[in-house]
């Protein structure tokens, strides 16, 4: 038996406390600016309890922009940050759960050679090739388009990986027994692999989603017209006035809004969170 | 691994294929090979024609004292993220290892920041230490300390860094709780009835258990430093002051957006490209196999 000492029980929920508080206190402090006026945050002595001017900045924040600048407000923002969010995740899933199935199910030449062109862009993040990609986006005319915030980054291997790894779990019987039913490809894959795969399905979403949301350096670069930002753009691009005259109760409202959706996601589906980081991850 | 009952047409499986092989050509293969051609190029600076000079854009990229700085840099910035964020997680994950029914708790309290986008974090850091008015800066700046990391390179690194291993806590936290729960509680016990106290049990035991998740955090991290700290560093401090905090990543950004010179460009990009490679070789060398979930 291990011992047990009181005092270490006081130690680890000390430091744990102290864990909880570090990680929520620069929340904490954006979301008490979000609620006061601008006055008393430039003041430098705002106060660590909420202010009475919530509704009215994220009023402003979301339907009408800042006074100081000619930004674009946030609601048109969040709604951008949706759509391709939502379409890097569908998509994503889409093009690997079909390649994953050829890969895994089926013999043909060259299967090994396409599972490694695939396999190969797990290397290389858009990061380390962003202007020789942002020249083809340019070139096929999808600057300031959905496709192009969409497109290119739907380009990698985790998915077909993580789908690849869990049909090889699923019991040769399965197929064997739906064959002797009749069934061909496309009724195997509809009325067996899918709703098999739901759970995988829906963790990789969870993580895709979160990384299409979090997305900087990309639609940074390809986007020019304020109507086609996102919000994590749209959000510094408010700091970029010098920051004395930031409007920082508004840049922290949009930042507690910009945090939101993706920090939902993660708290109300722990579980497939969890299981979709650990499972991409390996 | 393969599976021994498959379909077999003859079409189908490439046209399941196309619409990834798609993908990958035009916005990975394209590109990719694109920046390799142009790193051996000159292009003049209307674009219009182009003379191929072998490794002269090379020879002068690493002939730039920026560019051993921002090298410099990003080792500095790397290590530092990477040591502090799993020293503080791994002490976190220890003490919630403890017990049981509150590590579920403190589970959802420490993984949410890894939802925070590196650009919010980023500004959200910015706002607590803004020197007039942040509130941690305040306390600094009464206490007589000039802190200033729109002037002074080194606070900038250290905002930079706070923000980055703060956003990193939480993913550190997940993996390594998840290592310690899979430790045995009978080694353990074993430790102490032979009388190792909690610390000598903490060395002995579970830290020579926990590291090949330790090794692949450690991996993982270093890769995570490298390309998604951009939108902090962006938000921050934009790569400066005086260029203090530009990484390599970030200088790849900045100096292409001055635009000009393509071949430079493409190969500052090759040479990343062979460093991620090199990084992911050791990744799935060393860590595929001796990682445990």
């Amino acid at each position: 038996m291990v011992e047990h000492r009181p005092l270490n029980d006081v130690i680890a929920y000390a430091i744990l406390t102290l864990g909880v508080f570090i990680v929520a206190f620069p929340v904490y402090l954006a979301l008490i600016a979000s609620s006061h006026d601008a006055g008393t945050v430039i003041g430098g002595h705002m106060p660590l309890s909420p202010g009475n001017h919530t509704l009215e900045n994220y009023y402003r924040a979301v339907f009408v922009g800042g006074s100081r600048t000619s930004r674009e407000p946030v609601g048109h923002m969040l709604t951008n940050s949706f759509i391709s969010a939502a379409g890097i995740a569908v998509g994503k899933i889409f093009i690997s759960i079909l390649s994953a199935y050829a890969v895994v199910y089926f013999r043909f030449p060259f299967r090994k050679t396409a599972f490694w062109i695939i396999f190969v862009t797990l290397m290389l993040p858009v990061e380390v090739r962003i202007y020789p990609t942002y020249k083809v986006v340019s070139d096929l005319h999808m600057l300031d388009t959905y496709a192009g915030l969409i497109l290119p980054l739907i380009a990698s291997a985790t998915g077909t990986l993580l789908f690849r790894q869990f049909f090889m779990t699923i019991p040769d019987e399965l197929l064997e027994a739906s064959r002797i039913d009749g069934a061909g490809p496309f009724r195997f894959f509809w009325d067996t692999l899918l709703p098999l795969s739901v759970t995988t399905i829906a963790a990789l979403f969870v993580i895709q989603f979160i990384y299409g949301w979090n997305q900087y350096l990309w639609p940074l670069l390809i986007t020019t017209q304020d109507s086609m930002q996102t919000i994590v753009i749209g959000i510094k691009k408010m700091l970029t006035t010098t920051d004395e005259l930031a409007e920082w109760q508004l840049a922290m409202a949009t930042a507690v809004l910009a945090m939101l959706p993706p920090v939902a996601v993660v708290v109300f589906m722990q579980r497939l969170f969890v299981r979709g980081l650990v499972e991409t991850e390996k | 691994m393969e599976k021994s009952a498959v379909f077999n047409s003859k079409l189908l499986p490439y046209a399941l294929l196309v619409p990834q092989l798609v993908i990958t050509f035009v916005f990975f293969y394209w590109p990719a090979s694109q920046a390799l051609w142009q790193s051996f190029l000159r292009e003049d600076a209307f674009g219009l024609s182009s003379e191929f000079i072998g490794f002269e854009n090379y020879e002068a990229l690493f002939a730039q004292p920026e560019y051993y700085k921002a090298m410099l840099t990003t080792v500095v910035f790397s290590t530092l993220v990477a040591v502090l964020s799993l020293a503080i997680a791994l002490l976190f994950a220890t003490q919630a290892d403890k017990n049981l029914k509150a590590a579920q708790v403190y589970k959802t309290f420490m993984i949410w920041p890894y939802a925070v986008a590196p650009a919010v974090a980023g500004v959200l850091w910015i706002f607590m230490f803004q020197p007039s008015l942040g509130t941690l800066a305040q306390p600094l700046r009464f206490m007589g300390f000039d802190w200033n990391p729109l002037l002074n390179g080194n606070h900038a690194m250290a905002l930079v860094v706070m923000a980055a291993v703060w956003k990193q806590i939480s993913y550190n936290f997940l993996f390594f709780l998840a290592g310690l729960q899979s430790i045995p509680k009978s080694v353990i016990e074993a430790g102490a009835i032979d009388g190792a106290g909690p610390m000598r049990r903490f060395w002995t035991i579970v830290f020579p258990l926990l590291s090949p998740t330790t090794f692949f955090l450690l991996v993982v991290n270093v890769v995570y430093v490298f390309f998604d700290t951009f939108g902090i560093i962006d938000a921050v401090t934009g790569g400066g002051p005086a260029g203090n905090t530009t990484t390599l990543v970030y200088k790849v950004y900045a100096d292409g957006r001055l635009g000009g010179d393509l071949g430079g460009s493409a190969a500052q990009s090759v040479v990343l490209m062979i460093i991620v490679v090199a990084l992911t070789a050791v990744q799935f060398r060393y860590v595929e196999r001796k990682v445990q979930y």
